[in-house]
This record gives structure tokens, sequence and C-alpha cells, in this order.
């Protein structure tokens, strides 16, 4: 077995260990474990890429390739670069913890587990195709679990959330397929055969009317589950409703397949595509971050704050993106993984409020700090990383964005970066307001005086999202190296 | 003609002698052992199924009026696996209801002639023996539909069934008397030469199309559909929906590409709107439904739709995708009309709202509903995301992306209301749920290997590609 597919096969061979699993025990022994196998597995990748990196020279590394569909010339073709590396790290990271902060779920655990691992698997397999069928249907597998875990485990209106969420993302990724064969019959455009290999593909010119035609199907397939601007709505109310582990895996994970996909496919392959389109979905990207980062301000719920919130960061994932330089881009990979980390880890700590307070309005909560140290700490910490304070991974990434977009010399875009850089500002004031109303000050209710203290698996949670983020702050140079190496081949179409 | 060359229609034999040995066999079954008259027809119908997989030579005989090749032997034998599981999932109802009424051997007898005449029908080399088939095929299953003859709603449908099926052949035969009359032959092989786009043949061809497009309930002649489905026991509804328009889908894509090629300019148009106007029309209604066999009739009219997409490419790329769908369609289509038959010979129960809290109650039940609806909306890793990606790519390939793009929209509408059978079964927790309750080995045999095709088709890629392959006389 090769070192990649062992992502896919873990999580499966785990499912299958938690179909014969009884009870809410023997359940979570499983996936902790099945996920703990991943982590380990994914710093062991991240090892082998750096030594296989200084001896292969291609743009993917580990490369596989068993041919599935002939006729179609649809393989299972599996491979990383820099940039896929780090998101699987991300995603081994946040998913064990997800199993951690899960540790008491009370209803169908066994359910709970299964389909929270078939969404990891999803995810995983996602980020190590090369191949655009594989990866569509790594794609589909990962979102359509969302369903039952909102809808099942959910909270408040759940029903409506799950399936707005579920009818957006597919809605989005069935017009993605209509992005996916036009790429795909366009690939023979130098003569060669039809394939839905990416590396193929990226080498072919594929003609300028069918890029034009195709690059906005493929960039809204993707950019959905990045949370763009008017299609962003599924996110808010899907975060809200979903229990906890679940919106950590979606807000930390799953919508970084968004901002992926839209680099890996539709700008990697379309190139001249993005060139023609970007002015227009990088208004919308803009719109995007400062309209999530003052929707975050007048929202009293802990979840949708927090909500919006993903909205605007991951707005300027997409901003970065489609502001074409490298700089920026290499900010958009960090943002991508610096806030995968800090979102994960807020929705926790408001998961853990919320589990002893039993409220998320911000108006009944205050003087946490007093009762709840360890968790007030680590809000107070986080709250500083996600408005981007140095030290933090938060201000790498940003300062990566911004730098690289202002060094676009015309005017265009430079409104538009100061546009978006007038959002830490914002994102700073609800940060702020945030953490002196739930954490300072007087308690705001007498009920809250013996609230239990966080308990082992909280706090290995918590720690394991923490690490990484302080250690991408402090010397992010190493993934910088990772990422920018990958990022030659893609800057190549665009210029 | 010799005795070999009659062998080449084995099939056609074999379920000839299967439903003669069942009428003889009533005379000798004494009259409290009725119901092993299930095991025996399961049981024969089972080895002609098995008896099927032995490769047969192409061939044509009777002058060229039946004719037969590999692709059109594979499909045979796949609506056998279509009439098997649909036996197993119906038995414990037939032994239940018919054959205390005493007239369970007639249900096998009327089920088997229908199949005839879909083999008869796809096998067709001309006019005369496609039209005796399209009859045998459907007048037997109105008499199905009208089986609970305790019931009012059944003898309705039946009723509706035979009207507008007799007005549908009606049309169609009309349809054959024009074509005739300019091509001078009823012979397939001599139409191909002589067929030309003028005013009359075109008239023909509308009329005979219109025809088939009832069986396949293709808007705008699916008016019958939803009200027949309900009214009739759900194996026939079940066979109408599978079987009976799986077969009709064959022989229309035979026809379309092969004597009708010279007409494709006109086809392709017709086929163009009928798609968007069927997808739309099925899943739009489909969403309103709470009947489950109303909300299938619809869902399946929807799936015709995306059938046409398939359909509309005239290649070889399109026929194969056509049978592999028309294949996973029949198993995942089998799979659910499956659950909604176990549930509703227990309690009688086949509302929508019936269905809340089923998967605590009947976690197995459930998920074998969940695969089938997942399969039906064409989520990956089932087997019906192949099927219909594959039926988009056959479109994509002529060019046809707005038809995809539409198509992809529809099937955002269709996850909805699969959805909505899940948020009952998963989500809700229901105030009065249905109790747990095991199913016989018969219905559980059925659903299992419902379940495995769900599953297996479309991850195993070589049954695609011997489809390609079989495909390739229709290039």
């Amino acid at each position: 077995m090769d070192i990649l597919s062992l992502f896919v096969v873990v999580p499966v061979l785990t499912i299958i260990a938690l179909v014969f699993a009884k009870g809410l025990k023997q359940a979570r022994l499983v996936s902790m474990v099945g996920s703990m196998v991943q982590l380990g597995m994914a710093i062991n990748l991240v090892f082998a890429y750096f030594k296989e990196r200084a001896i292969n020279d291609g743009i993917m590394v580990f490369t596989k390739d068993f041919v599935w569909f002939e006729q179609f010339n649809i393989h299972y073709a599996i491979g990383v670069d820099g940039i896929s590396v780090a998101l699987l790290l991300l995603t081994a990271i946040v998913v064990l913890a997800g199993v951690f902060i899960s540790w008491k779920m009370p209803d169908l655990p066994k359910e709970f587990f299964i389909s929270l691992l078939i969404l990891a698997t999803g995810v995983y397999g996602f980020f190590i195709s090369i191949d655009l069928f594989t990866m569509f249907v790594f794609y589909e597998i990962a979102v359509i679990p969302m369903y039952l875990l909102i809808g099942i485990w959910g909270s408040g209106p759940k029903e409506y959330s799950a399936m707005k969420l579920t009818l957006m993302l597919m809605g989005a990724s069935a017009v993605l397929l209509v992005g996916v064969l036009g790429i795909y019959f366009n690939s023979n455009a130098d003569g060669g055969a039809l394939t839905f290999n990416i590396l193929e593909i990226a080498q072919v010119n594929i003609p300028i009317e069918a890029q034009k035609l195709f690059f906005p199907l493929t960039f809204v397939g993707f950019a959905v589950l990045g949370a763009l601007f008017p299609f962003h709505t599924w996110s808010p109310d899907g975060h809200a409703s979903a229990p906890t582990a679940v919106s950590m895996l979606h807000a930390g994970v799953l919508m970084k397949l968004g901002g992926y996909g839209v680099f890996r496919i539709a700008m990697f392959l379309l190139p001249a595509g993005a060139v023609h389109w970007s002015w227009f979905f990088i208004i919308l990207a803009a719109i995007g971050v400062v309209y999530g980062a003052f929707g975050a301000i007048r929202q009293t719920d802990l979840k949708y704050i927090n909500a919006y919130a993903s909205v605007s960061h991951l707005g300027l994932v997409l901003f970065a993106l489609l502001t074409l330089n490298k700089i920026a881009w290499n900010g958009a990979i960090i943002q991508s993984l610096s806030h995968g980390l800090l979102t994960a880890m807020f929705f926790a700590l408001i998961g853990m409020i919320y589990g002893r307070t039993h409220t998320r309005d911000i108006h009944k909560l205050g003087g946490l700090m007093k009762v709840l140290p360890f968790i007030g700490a680590i809000y107070v910490i986080t709250g500083m990383a996600y408005l981007g304070l140095p030290g933090f991974s938060g201000f790498v990434a940003e300062m990566n964005i911004f730098v690289g977009s202002f060094q676009n010399p015309d005017m265009f875009h430079r409104v538009l970066t100061i546009l978006a850089v007038s959002s830490i500002v914002v994102t700073a004031v609800y940060i702020l307001r945030l953490v002196g109303k739930i954490m300072m000050g007087p308690l705001a209710n007498e009920e809250f005086k013996d609230l239990p203290k966080a308990t082992w698996f909280e706090k290995a949670g918590i720690l394991l999202l923490l690490i990484p983020i302080v250690a991408m702050g402090v010397a992010p140079l190493w993934l910088s190296d990772m990422i920018m190496a990958s990022l030659e081949p893609f800057i190549k179409g665009v210029l | 003609m010799d005795f070999s060359s009659f062998l080449l229609m084995r099939q056609e034999i074999i379920l000839l002698a299967i439903i003669l040995l069942l009428l003889v066999a009533e005379i000798f079954i004494p009259k409290n052992k009725k119901s092993s008259i299930v095991h025996l027809a399961i049981f024969l119908f089972g080895i002609h199924t098995a008896v099927g997989f032995f490769a047969l030579n192409e061939c044509s005989i009777f002058g060229g009026s039946f004719q037969t090749n590999n692709l059109i032997h594979f499909f045979k034998n796949v609506l056998n696996i279509g009439v098997f599981i649909l036996l197993l999932q119906s038995a414990d109802w037939i032994q239940e209801k018919i054959v205390t009424q005493n007239k369970g051997i007639e249900f096998f007898i009327l089920l088997f002639s229908s199949l005839l005449g879909m083999y008869f029908m796809i096998s067709s080399g001309d006019f005369l023996m496609f039209y005796i088939g399209l009859e045998l095929s459907t007048l037997p299953v109105a008499a199905l539909a009208a089986y609970e003859t305790s019931k009012r709603i059944s003898s309705e449908s039946g009723i509706k069934l035979i009207l507008s099926a007799g007005l549908a052949s009606g049309v169609s035969l009309f349809g054959i008397s024009l074509l005739y009359a300019t091509s001078g032959s009823i012979f397939f092989h001599d139409i191909i030469g002589a067929i030309s786009a003028n005013n009359l043949t075109i008239l023909g061809f509308i009329l005979f199309f219109s025809g088939l497009s009832f069986k396949i309930s293709l808007v705008p002649f699916h008016f019958w559909t939803a009200d027949v489905y309900e009214g009739a026991p759900i194996s026939v509804a079940s066979y109408l929906s599978v079987i009976s328009k799986g077969a009709a889908v064959f022989i229309l894509m035979i026809l379309l590409f092969t004597i009708f090629k010279p007409l494709m300019h006109v086809w392709e148009n017709m086929v163009y709107v009928i798609a968007i106007a069927t997808m739309f029309i099925g899943n739009l209604f489909a969403i309103r439904q709470q009947n489950m066999k109303r909300f299938l009739a619809f869902s399946s009219i929807a799936q015709a739709g995306f059938i046409l997409l398939g359909l509309i490419s005239g290649t070889q790329l399109g026929t194969a995708t056509v049978v592999y769908f028309v294949m996973i369609y029949i198993f995942s289509n089998l799979a659910a009309f499956g659950v909604v038959q176990a549930i509703s010979s227990k309690t009688g129960k086949e509302n929508m709202n019936d269905y809340e809290g089923l998967y605590r109650t009947n976690p197995k039940l459930s998920l074998v509903m969940l695969l089938a609806l997942f399969s039906l909306a064409g989520i990956p890793p089932v087997a019906g995301f192949f099927g219909k990606f594959f039926l988009f790519t056959a479109a994509a390939s002529e060019g046809y992306y707005l038809l995809v793009f539409l198509a992809v929209v529809n099937v955002t509408i269709s996850l909805y209301y699969y959805l909505l059978v899940v948020r009952a079964m998963f989500l809700r927790k229901g105030e009065n749920p249905i109790p747990f309750f095991k199913n016989k080995l018969y219905m559980r045999l059925g659903l299992i290997i419902t379940v495995i095709g769900i599953v297996v088709l479309g991850l195993y890629s070589p049954l695609y590609e011997y489809i390609y392959e079989l495909s390739s006389i229709y290039n």
C-alpha cells in the first residue's frame, strides 16, 4: 500500500471497525485510534515529502496511477505537492480534535462517528487526488454526510439548516460537474486523448473561448464551498445548527476544499479564464471579506459570530487567490491552514461554553474567565490569533496576503486591497468586544459559579489545535518554503 | 428452419415453457398446498435467469422479424434479474393476499406473459413483431394493476392503464401504418434504406414516438403514471416503473439509432425539449407527494428525463450509457420499491410521514432505503452517481452543455425530495414510528441483491466496459 492511499484506506477501515463497535465507549475509542493513526501518517508524510522533494522535482510526488474506467480514461490517480501535504496535516489534526470534543456523544454515537469519518475520508481523498473524476467523487462523499450530521445531532432549526446547506453545496457541485465535463472534452485540444488527469490537462492549451466559458462554472462550483459572497448563506445557518465537532470539521477542513479546488482546478487548468474573470470574482470576494466582518459585529449568537467571521476570513483566501500573485497565494494557503485551526478552536471552545452554560447568547454570558480559567485563557489567545496578532498563525497569513496583493500596481487592485485590509480593524472590534463581554467583567449569572472545569479530553483537543497555531506563528518559514516551491507551476499559467 | 436456429429463441421458449408448466401445475397442486406455487414459480424463474447467462449467437430468424444480438441478450438478462428480484420482494405479499384468494398462479402467468412480450418487443425485426410484443407486454399488466379486486382504487388503476395504453398503442399503430405507406415495408432493414425526411414520414415517426413515450411516461404522456402506480399493487407499480420502462427505453433507443437515424435532425430537437420538460415536471411534482408510490412515480418520470440525455447523443457512448444507467436504475428503484413493499405489507402504511423515526426502529430497512435514494439522486459512491455522470458525459460529448446544465439543476431539485424521505427516516423521531419487524427470507434476499447491485455496479468498472463493447453494433 502506498503512502497516500493509506489516507483513504485507514478511515475506511476505521468505519468498518465502527460498524462492529457497541455503544459510545467502543465507538469513541475506535475513532480515536483511527484518527491518531491518521495524524501519525500525516506527520510522517510531511517528513517523507521533504525527503522526496530533495530528489524529485515533479509537480506532484508520490504519484500512483490505476486505470478505473478505461473507456472514459478515468483513473484513480493520486499525488501530492506541498499544498496538499499541508492540508492533509490540517485535516488529520482537526479530525482528531473533533473526536476528542465529541467524547460524550449521547445520541446514536456509532452513527455519529461513522458519518464523521465518511466526511474525513472524502476530504482526504479529495486532497490526494489528481484525477478530476476521482476528485469529484470524493468531493461529494465529503459533502453529503453533513446532512445527517447536522440534521440528526444538530440544534436549533437543524432540519432547515441541514437542507439548505446540502442543497446549496450539492447544487454547486452540480454546476461544477458541467465545468468538469467542459474541461474534459477540451482536454484533447492539442491532439491527445481525452483525459481527466490534472497534470496532463495542465499541459494542454485549452482554447481561450472554452476557458472563458467554463472558468466561472468551475470557480463558482468550488467557491460556494469556500463561502463566496452571494452564495455564503448556507454557512452561518449550517454552522450554528451543527454539533460542535461538525462545525469544527466543516469550517476547519471542509470549507478548505473550496479554496483548494478553486486553486487546483479552476485556476490551474483554466489560467486564461482566471485572468479573464478575476476582476469580477475579486470584487465579490472583497465584498465577502468586508460583509462577513460587519455581519459578525451584528450577531449575538457565538456560533453565528464565528460563522460570519469565517465568511470574512475565507473571503480573504479567495481574494488572495484572485490577485494572481505568488506571495498572496502563499498567504492564501497559510490563511487556509490558520483559519482551519483557529475556527476549529473557536467552535470547540463555544461548544464547551455552551455545554456548560446552555446558552450561546453573548448578552447572557459574562465573567467566564473567573469560573473557567483554562477555557477563558485559550479563548483570549485564540481571539488574539484570529485578529492577526504577531506570533500567531493569523498574522503570517494576512501579512503575506496584503503584501502580495498590494504588489499589483493598478488602482483597481490597490483600492480593493485597502478595502479588504479594513476588515482587520472590524475583526479587532468584534473579537475584542466579544472577549470583553463574555470573559471579563462581572459574572453574568449566579448559576455559572460552579461550572465544571475542562476535562482531559477537552484539554487534549484544545492543545492539539493550539500547538500548530503557535508553531505556525513563530516558525512560519518551513511551511512557507514547502508551499512556495509548489506554487511555481501555477504562476506560469497566469503570467 | 432447423432445430438449432429455433434454439436461438431460447429465452422466449424457456419462459413460455414456464408459463405452460405453471398452468398445468395449478391442476395438480392440492388445495391446501397452494402456497407452494410461489416457491415453484420463483424456483423456475431463478433457473430461467441463470440459464440466460449462457452465451447466445447473433441471429435473425423468421425472415428477419425476430433478431437477437449480444446487447439484446444482455438486456434480457438484466430484465430477468429485475423480475427475479421483484418476485422475491413480492413473494410474501402474494402468499398472504393473493394465494388465499386462490389466484396466485394467474399472477405469475400474467407477469411472465408481459415479460415475454417485452422479449419479443426488444428482439423485433419488423413492426409487426414489435406491435405484438408491445401489446403482449401491456395488456397483462393492466389485469395485474386491477389485481386487488377488493380495493376500488386498484380497479380504477387497471381501467386507467388499459384505456390510456389502448389509446397510445392505437396512435403508435397509426404511426407505423404511415411509415409503411412511405417506405413500403415493415421490416426494419428495408426501412433503413427507404426512410427520408418527408413530412408524412416525420408525422408517422412522431405518432410512433408518442406511443412509446407513453410506456416510458415521458412528458406530456405521463398523466396516467402516478394514478396507476398509486392504485396498483406495489409489485405491479414496481414492475411498471422498472421493467416495463426499461424495456421500452431500450427498444426506443435501438429504433432511434438504427431506422430513424436519417431523421436524427428531427428527433434531436424533440428529445431535447421533451427531456427538459420531463425532468422539470417529474421533479417539481415529486416535491409535493406524500404517498410513497406517487412519490416514486414522479421520481421515475424524472429519471426517464435523465435517460433522454444519453439518447440524444446518438452514439455508441450514448447506447452504452443508457443501458448502463437503466440497469442501475432497475436495481435502485427496486430497492426503494422493495422497502415500500416490506413496510406496506406489514403495516399497510404508505405515506412519507409514517416513515418518521424508521431508523430507530428498523435501521437496516432504512439504510437500504437510504442507499436506494442516494443512488436515485446520484450521490457517490453508490452506482447511481456513475450512471448519471456517464449519461451527462454522453450528452456533453455532443456539445449539449446547456442541456447538461439544466439536468444538473434537476439533480439538485431531485436531491431535495429524496432528502425529504431521509429526513423522515433519520432526522425525525416520530410520535408513532413503525415498530420493529423482521422480514421473511425472500424479502431479505430481494433487498440484499439490490443493495449489492447498488454498491457494486458503479465501482466495478469492467461491467461498464463490457456494455460499451456490446454497444458497438449500434454505432
